[in-house]
């Protein structure tokens, strides 16, 4: 029993690093940095390409080609703001979803509907979800306009740069659907609340990377 | 390695949900300033670009401070974040003042 509890105290303690800080927490900031420098050299290479597209379809401005097809702009901008709006809001949930596991018990969570965990994890999941099936209307809309990766410059920039962001939210709604499977089989607990933390850290990064996409892609003529 | 307590790395107080509302709000409003500015002939103005540009980086800065805690954690988050994104926004100023304007061979 006491070699027991002994071992519990070690494995509780093998986390923290000489900082005091949970390696696993420290790793996420980490990753977080390098993923920062990985969408930064590909909204540079977006940048730099930009506006050097020999041939259309082109982001902002009509285009017609030898032939004489007529090429509206192609980026739609109304559509793209519902979108953004979806992954903002899903950061909102997100943080509710934190707020939910480290308060679970508390006064003011207990028996509420700020501290139904499954609810908010389940919405952000959707949320994410609603968010890649825009890009997917998107990516489908642009192919039958005439723009793929093979295109152009523009063309090439953009699929890999949005494509990216899109598979880093793919993989955060799978790994918001795996906490929402742990938190139905076996209940998340205070205890938990790390795992939730690191998973949104990861969330509002792909937030923020969006963020920024959707003004230098977007926006930016 | 285990002689070092566990940081309160969790101990911190973070915002409650009527501050994540505001913030939430905030991030809606700002985005509506960017889209609305986009249609009007504001647009054509050379304080277009500047003005996106702190729009944008103020909601990035909200989302970070706010929603990541960053604001409330330890500073070694904050360099592990801030260090590589300093890097990544010298890189790309750096690449588009070089590149930015060179032609592509046709």
């Amino acid at each position: 029993m006491a070699s027991a509890v002994a071992h519990e105290e070690v494995h509780e303690h093998t986390h923290y690093t000489t900082t005091g800080l949970d390696n696993r927490k420290v790793a996420i900031w980490a990753f977080i940095g390098s993923e920062c420098m990985l969408f930064m050299s590909l909204i540079s290479t977006y940048l730099v390409y930009k506006g050097k597209s020999i041939v259309g379809p082109f982001p902002h401005e009509a285009w017609t080609s030898p032939d004489g097809h007529v090429f509206k702009p192609i980026l739609n901008i109304p559509v793209t703001t519902q979108s953004t709006f979806v992954l903002l809001m899903s950061s909102l949930v997100m943080v509710l979803a934190l707020a939910a596991v480290e308060n679970r018990g508390k006064p003011g969570y207990a028996g509420t509907l700020l501290g139904n965990s499954k609810l908010w994890l389940a919405a952000t999941a959707a949320l994410g979800a609603t968010f890649l099936g825009y890009q997917a209307f998107e990516f489908t809309s642009f192919v039958h306009e005439g723009l793929t990766i093979h295109t152009n410059l523009f063309g090439s920039s953009f699929f890999t740069l949005t494509g990216f962001h899109g598979a880093h939210v793919t993989a955060g709604v799978l790994w918001l659907l795996t906490l929402l499977s742990i938190d139905i089989k076996r209940g998340l607990t205070p205890k938990d609340a790390l795992l939730v933390d690191i998973c949104a850290l990861y969330w509002h990064f792909v937030d923020v990377v969006w963020i920024a996409i959707f003004t230098l892609v977007y926006l930016i003529k | 390695m285990n002689d070092h307590a566990p940081h309160a790395d969790h101990a911190h107080e973070h915002p409650d949900w009527k501050q994540y509302k505001w913030v939430a709000l905030w991030l809606t409003l700002i985005t509506v300033v960017e889209v609305w500015i986009y249609y009007t002939s504001f647009k054509d103005s050379p304080y277009f670009i500047p003005v996106l540009l702190v729009l944008s980086a103020t909601k990035f800065a909200i989302v970070v401070l706010m929603y990541m805690h960053l604001k409330y954690d330890h500073k070694l988050f904050k360099a592990l974040f801030t260090g590589p994104l300093i890097i990544a926004v010298c890189t790309l100023l750096a690449l588009y003042a070089l590149l930015g304007h060179q032609a592509v061979p046709q």
